[in-house]
């Protein structure tokens, strides 16, 4: 039997907690309600009381709960990502996910027993970067950035004594995690520093004539025709122009699904599948969890008679964004 | 500052030639270093820091180039790849890293994990440095010199230099379009309808950068292979006294094809109190390939003024 990688889900609240553990999650990642993580969105994410229930209820049911303090903080606020820090230390949490390298030497000095994850916002690519962390901080996993191809992810997995964490589902970011700042470009906003990217207080809907022009700040991000469905608008997914061809000149409104690839992360040493959408609704973590954890019970049992489920990939494509779904970087010609 | 501090503070300032971003041909890159040399700069950083495919500059080359334009006088360092995906990319940064004649700007924490206790390094700026903490960290394994993230702005960068660590250099991107995000995707390659693999090197045809348009006609990005960068060029010209006041020791001057002389001239007027800001920035705008821009300095939108 091959060893069954661990299913990460997305906690943006308390009920999509609670929808991740009762669907088979083995561990859940959350963040607190302030700009300390890369989900910065109003009404998600969790206070001190809903984090203490959340943490009871997935150890209740054996589910592990990993807290993210992945955005890096500037001078002023210091003070506020170190107490996320000290917050998730005292909660008890099983691992903090972070980015920043003074943070990371912070929870090394103040809380030497607390289990360090390396966030896709660390944006460490390759094993020299990953042993880096390592051997200076220790960290225990590091999530990689979703740009490496399969064989470039064995490549790092068997040179490292660091576990492995990949994306299996959800959004797409186009661009390598923790080195994008298109959204601070137009918004003033970042992944890095907010915690968000197209920040939806800059967007802005207009009807024009018989088109729904989407704004991001006075960048015009696309035109929707109507009855044409328009997803959120990220800003490296808006159709523009270059060299007069128009279209989506960085990427189309994809997920990412490599639920076909399964049995060979698991082949290849993958520790952890992690699932994005902490902005989503316990719907949607219901689904994909429940979908992901019968397509690892399935792959762990018979790993080479591994078939995709009928219903599988259709549940997955209705939650996912603009309906289509893409292997992303861990195929070539998606390069 | 006094205003006389202040301007023995601008006249210590030292001017750099950043990396090269762009697929240039190889004539035209040995070209561009032999007038370097000539220069008023001090510090020239070398390599191809985008994509290890553009394989006409190798690094014998740039360390050939480095030979001349050390003995025309500058600090040579030598910049590694931003993004490091394969065996063979870490081959050539361990290469490049143990050159045994450069100092090395890191511009990926793999880089980081050669350099750290070994050798002096700069950290640049694709390196996440947004804190006085992380700078300690990094100053502790070797770092002489930092490039702050181009989206910090102006009253973090003044919070960090309060606390920088001793003997640590700050050089801010002072001049060019930015470098705003790095991809596994080729957009140039995928702009042509060609595969990142077989991509016929098309980048060489964008000698600054391929243009990205809203659908309203603006000017907005720059696609340059797996980078994007902005249309708008960032412009500190006007800010070199505030930047001085910070404790800023290095101003970087992004390669662009045409008028970098002329550029790095105004640049170099304006450290040597030979002209105003004023004067400055209408010299600068026509020689730029885009708009000045300094939202992020100030706090702002990136391509706001």
């Amino acid at each position: 039997m091959t060893a069954a990688p661990a299913l990460v889900c997305p906690a943006g609240s308390l009920p999509a907690l609670k929808a991740a553990v009762d669907n088979g999650a083995d561990a859940v990642y959350l963040g607190f309600r302030d700009a300390t993580n890369a989900r910065n969105f109003a009404g998600l994410n969790f206070d001190e009381a809903a984090a203490r229930t959340g943490i009871r209820y997935a150890h209740a049911r054996g589910a592990a709960v990993l807290v993210a303090i992945n955005t890096y903080p500037r001078p002023g606020a210091w003070t506020d990502w170190i107490r996320a820090v000290d917050r998730a230390a005292a909660l008890g949490v099983d691992a903090a996910i972070l980015a920043d390298l003074g943070l990371m030497q912070y929870a090394c000095d103040a809380h030497p027993g607390l289990r360090l994850h390396l966030s896709v916002q660390g944006s460490a690519t390759n094993h020299e970067a990953i042993n880096f962390y390592f051997r200076q901080f220790g960290v225990r996993r590091a999530v990689l950035p979703r740009v490496l191809s399969l064989a470039q992810v064995e490549n790092v997995v068997r040179n490292t004594p660091v576990e492995i964490e990949v994306f299996g589902f959800g959004s797409l970011c186009v661009m390598v995690e923790g080195r994008c700042t298109l959204s601070s470009y137009v918004t003033g906003e970042s992944p890095n520093t907010a915690g968000v990217c197209s920040p939806p207080r800059a967007v802005r809907m207009q009807q024009a004539g018989d088109s729904m022009e989407v704004r991001l700040g006075e960048v015009l991000l696309d035109r929707f025709a109507t009855g044409e469905q328009a997803g959120y608008p990220t800003l490296c997914k808006g159709r523009f122009e270059v060299a007069g061809e128009h279209g989506y000149a960085l990427e189309e409104p994809v997920s990412l699904n490599a639920l076909a690839l399964l049995p060979e992360l698991m082949r290849i040493g993958v520790k952890a599948v992690k699932i994005e959408g902490r902005q989503r609704s316990p719907a949607y973590v219901a689904t994909v969890t429940r979908v992901w954890r019968e397509a690892i019970d399935a792959c762990t049992r018979d790993p080479s008679g591994f078939r995709i489920g009928p219903r599988w990939n259709a549940e997955l494509s209705r939650q996912s964004e603009g309906r289509q779904c893409t292997l992303g970087a861990y195929e070539r010609p998606w390069r | 500052m006094h205003a006389g501090r202040l301007r023995a503070a601008v006249a210590l300032m030292k001017l750099a030639l950043g990396p090269l971003l762009y697929f240039w041909p190889r004539a035209r890159v040995l070209d561009f270093y032999a007038c370097a040399e000539r220069w008023p700069v001090d510090i020239v950083y070398l390599g191809e820091v985008v994509c290890a495919r553009r394989r006409e500059v190798r690094l014998r080359d740039w360390l050939d180039i480095g030979e001349r334009l050390a003995a025309a006088g500058k600090e040579v360092v030598l910049s590694t790849q931003a993004v490091l995906e394969s065996e063979a990319d870490l081959r050539a940064l361990r290469a490049l890293v143990r050159n045994g004649r450069f100092g090395v700007e890191a511009n990926d924490m793999g880089a980081v994990r050669l350099l750290a206790g070994h050798a002096h390094f700069v950290a640049g700026p694709h390196i996440n440095l947004y804190n006085p903490q992380a700078l300690r960290v990094l100053a502790a394994l070797g770092m002489k010199r930092w490039v702050p993230p181009l989206e910090l702005a102006r009253s973090a960068l003044a919070d960090m230099q309060n606390e920088r660590p001793l003997g640590v250099e700050t050089e801010a991107f002072a001049l060019g379009r930015m470098p705003l995000a790095f991809s596994a995707r080729c957009f140039t390659a995928r702009h042509h309808g060609l595969r990142k693999d077989d991509c016929g090197l098309r980048c060489r045809d964008d000698p600054d950068g391929l243009p990205l348009r809203t659908q309203e006609g603006m000017s907005f990005l720059v696609l340059n292979g797996i980078q994007t960068q902005s249309a708008a060029v960032c412009s500190l010209a006007g800010q070199i006294e505030a930047a001085a006041a910070l404790g800023v020791d290095v101003l970087r001057l992004s390669p662009q094809s045409a008028h970098m002389e002329e550029v790095i001239e105004w640049f170099r007027a304006r450290i040597d109190g030979r002209c105003s800001a004023a004067q400055a920035d209408a010299a600068l705008a026509p020689l730029l390939p885009g708009p000045m821009v300094a939202g992020y300095w100030h706090g702002r939108a990136g391509m706001h003024a």
